[in-house]
């Protein structure tokens, strides 16, 4: 994992006396509220429904034990003991005190972590695939570069008031788990086919919210030396050139969209021509020093198999269950990457409590070389867990409620936290995650549908990512009531989809009638071994909508 | 309206034009609209600025630059970001005379402009009776060094890793 | 503030505390307003009058920086509570529906009555 230098403390620290200084500002009458807001936002604080909440960042999702540990006492002595892990890797409290943050702020430096640009019109916390370094389709590990990304993003004099928000995310892997084409920038670390050099593709302007796209490759191979320097010019571009009329039309997708990706593409390159490269990138020393930092843990040599895992594997169906669709094959032999659902059935999706906090970085500590990670499906991962501790680790995970078997499957939801919480949502979303677990909550029923992912937002800015759920539920108002929407066929792979709408708004108590006939033409229609998705692929929308306007159709209180 | 530079309160030289009637003012501040029409009646002693909207772009501007001392780029809004890209093109295009931002800037927004390559803020009168000229020399201490290279003068964090590993190579 | 179309009558006060965050109520009688924590204890302002007081006080509560976000929320009054008729509003008044363990219907037995299936 990353550690600070002197450099990356002092900066921190100094963030942090900046905010308390905002925060007195803003009380003494200096700073209005629509001075303060922005400053605030980029450092993480919103003022939500019923109180404040902080966004601390996770960069690329990568959190130590100790960080973790960190976590859960703030979590206790400032908040209400529990936290909520975002779409973005993000960990959120729901109920500080503007008065506390700058405290709060105190305690994250301690551990090296920040809530800097975890939101307003700014370059974005960096996230990436979080299986790094793990995984095994892996050409290059991508926390180098969104480290790199992190430092060189934070605080920038020319881009910290850009149109609008603005997030990257980088995979070094051919399976994307990082979403990197619904983000305004996603980089792919790959190698050049005819020299083998390292590089990146750079695909700019993708993004969900109200306007969902899939971003375009602007720069087909990029030499990893130029980095910044071509993110410099993607910058400016966008800076000067992005649309400020309309908050809806300013992310840079709207800016790809109305000149075209060969205009934008042509101006970027313009500019990056026209840069002074070398006084702009990090030199090679630098980004050697970086990468350093994520070099392979010390793993031990062990046989591919482990006989005490086979055999428990086989005298107990609950862990072979919870093996079969939590654990992911790890690079070195004899270990595994494990997931952590955060998603029993009947929780809020992403929440964690203190004691669960602790409970992780504990097994962290002496399971998994004191690292964790946190996914964008809201979940957490232990990335190096030996194949033998694996039954251990399970047991001590189910006595905190954490090792539901369920990662990937229909009740393995994605929500944001919506009305119970968000002042900008339209409708709940927590409860209709809720209510869809528990009625696909029997294991075997989860395991014939197989992977199928649920997106839900509660709003048209799609924090819950509905747009490539496959299937996506999105909650509006219409008439003074909640009302979802559902969405079908979008994907949130390598093969980035956006799912279209399937027919008029349900009341939230009619949505797992939908979801289940919807459930019900793939698992009648499906061929041998094939997927939800692939299913939706090969017949079309067609059947779904027909079974869809059925429930519509039969449902006493649809909301037209 | 109040003018201040990294060393706090400045006083005004510039005095704006009636469009395109610099007369004899020695520091005439004249709107985009005229500028060629202004340009073409200076003299030789005189010095002329330009008050530009942050939509200008570099090709309109590059000719002009050489006849201009000041350059004042207007801030709609503390929220619009397009003049420290401007203000850093206008640099990166060769500018040398004065960089003025022009508008309802905030403290915390000083050191950036600087690092951008403004020399100075012209604040609208209720923004400095809020925010006065302490604070904005106060803030351009808070943070140190940044990390990104290139801006400013105060030492990047970057650089800085730089010299040290060449110091310890050295020393080593 | 200003520009933002008034709802219709009756109405409360609502904000959020400027340092603490939480959503505080106008309450009060003739002889003055303050906030209270206690949604039960919203001053309901059923004609122009007393909206106009209302929204004086907010100004002058902005200004002040004693909270953030005030406006007019239109409400039923029902047994004598003013409950606000959108669930935004009324959720502002219990806590999240998801934890009823949380926020003012778990700190305020009073809240409580804003509770809706």
């Amino acid at each position: 994992m990353y550690r600070y230098d002197e450099f990356d403390e002092r900066f921190v620290r100094e963030r942090v006396a900046q905010f308390r200084d905002q925060v007195g500002r803003r009380l003494s009458g200096s700073l209005t509220e629509d001075e303060f807001k922005p400053l605030r936002l980029k450092n993480g604080v919103y003022l939500q429904l019923h109180a404040y909440m902080l966004r601390i960042a996770v960069p690329y999702g990568t959190l130590s034990s100790k960080q973790m540990r960190q976590l859960a006492l703030i979590g206790e002595r400032y908040d209400r003991g529990y936290g909520h892990f975002t779409t973005r890797t993000n960990l959120q409290f729901n109920w500080p005190k503007l008065r506390d943050i700058p405290d709060i702020l105190d305690l994250l430096a301690d551990v090296e972590m920040h809530a800097i640009q975890t939101s307003g019109n700014c370059i974005r916390n960096v996230t990436a695939d979080h299986f790094a370094g793990v995984a095994q389709d892996e050409v290059e590990d991508p926390r180098p570069t969104a480290e790199l990304i992190r430092q060189w993003s934070s605080l920038h004099p020319e881009f910290d008031y850009l149109p609008r928000k603005f997030k990257i995310a980088v995979t070094g892997a051919e399976h994307d788990r990082a979403v990197i084409k619904a983000h305004d920038i996603g980089l792919r670390i790959l190698r050049h086919p005819d020299t083998h050099e390292i590089g990146y593709e750079v695909i700019v302007g993708g993004g969900l919210g109200r306007t969902p796209m899939i971003g375009k490759v602007v720069r087909e191979f990029l030499p990893k030396a130029d980095l910044l320097a071509y993110l410099e010019a993607i910058m400016r571009v966008y800076n000067l050139e992005g649309r400020r009329d309309n908050k809806y039309k300013a992310r840079v997708k709207i800016l790809v969209h109305e000149i075209g990706t060969e205009e934008f593409s042509r101006r970027v390159e313009e500019e990056f021509a026209r840069l002074d490269g070398p006084s702009v990138n990090a030199d090679p020393a630098e980004v050697a020093r970086i990468a350093a930092y994520f070099a392979p843990p010390a793993y031990e040599t062990l046989p591919a198999t482990s006989g005490a895992f086979e055999a428990a594997r086989a005298g107990n169906p609950d862990f072979a269950r919870w093996v079969e669709t939590n654990l992911t094959p790890h690079r070195q032999p004899g270990y595994a990457a494990l997931t952590i659902s955060l998603k029993p059935i009947g929780a809020p999706p992403g929440d964690a409590t203190s004691e669960q906090m602790r409970v992780v970085a504990d097994l962290a500590d002496e399971f998994s070389l004191s690292e964790i990670r946190v996914t964008h499906a809201q979940n957490l991962v232990l990335p190096h867990v030996k194949l033998s501790d694996l039954f251990a680790v399970w047991q001590r995970l189910g006595e905190a409620e954490l090792a539901t078997a369920n990662a990937g499957l229909i009740t393995d939801i994605i929500a944001c936290p919506g009305l119970d919480y968000c002042a900008l949502a339209t409708a709940r979303s927590i409860p209709i995650a809720q209510a869809l677990a528990q009625r696909f909550a029997d294991p075997a029923r989860q395991k014939e549908i197989g992977v199928l992912n649920i997106k839900i937002s509660g709003c048209i800015n799609a924090c819950g990512h509905h747009h490539v759920g496959h299937i996506g539920i999105l909650g509006l108002e219409k008439r003074g009531i909640e009302s979802y929407q559902i969405t079908l066929g979008g994907d949130a792979t390598e093969n980035a989809a956006i799912g279209e709408i399937l027919g008029p708004g349900l009341a939230a108590e009619d949505v797992p009638d939908a979801i289940e006939r919807i459930v019900s033409v793939y698992l009648a229609q499906r061929q041998a071994g094939e997927s939800f998705i692939d299913n939706v692929r090969r017949i079309g929308l067609a059947p779904f909508k027909a079974a869809f306007q059925d429930t519509n159709r039969e449902v006493s209180h649809a909301v037209a | 309206m109040p003018l201040l530079d990294r060393h706090g309160a400045k006083a005004e030289i510039w005095t704006r034009s009636e469009g395109a009637a610099i007369d004899n003012l020695s520091h005439a501040l004249v709107d985009w609209a005229v500028l060629p029409e202004a340009l073409a009646q200076k003299t030789r002693d005189q010095r002329i600025g330009v008050v530009i909207p942050n939509t200008v772009r570099i090709p309109e501007l590059k000719l002009l630059m050489r006849q201009l001392s000041l350059i004042a780029i207007s801030f709609p809004s503390f929220g619009d970001g397009r003049g420290f890209s401007l203000a850093r093109l206008i640099r990166n295009h060769g500018f040398t005379g004065t960089l003025r931002a022009s508008g309802p800037l905030i403290v915390d927004q000083f050191a950036y402009a600087l690092a951008c390559g403004f020399d100075e803020v012209e604040l609208p009168e209720a923004s400095a009776v809020r925010q006065p000229v302490e604070q904005w020399v106060q803030a351009l201490g808070q943070i140190s060094h940044g990390y990104q290279r290139g801006y400013g003068d105060s030492g990047n964090i970057l650089d800085r890793r730089r010299s040290a590993r060449l110091k310890h190579a050295a020393a080593g | 503030m200003a520009a933002a179309k008034r709802p219709a009558l009756p109405v409360i006060l609502l904000a959020n505390d400027l340092l603490d965050g939480d959503v505080v109520f106008a309450a009060g009688d003739a002889n003055g307003l303050h906030w209270s924590r206690d949604p039960g204890a919203a001053l309901v302002g059923g004609d122009d009058a007393t909206a106009d007081r209302l929204d004086a006080f907010a100004a002058a509560e902005l200004g002040n920086q004693q909270v953030v976000d005030a406006y007019l929320v239109d409400v039923a009054v029902e047994d004598g509570v003013p409950v606000p008729r959108h669930y935004r509003e009324r959720m502002k008044t219990t806590g999240p529906s998801i934890r009823r363990d949380l926020g003012k219907q778990a700190e305020l037995p009073l809240a409580q009555a804003f509770l809706r299936a």
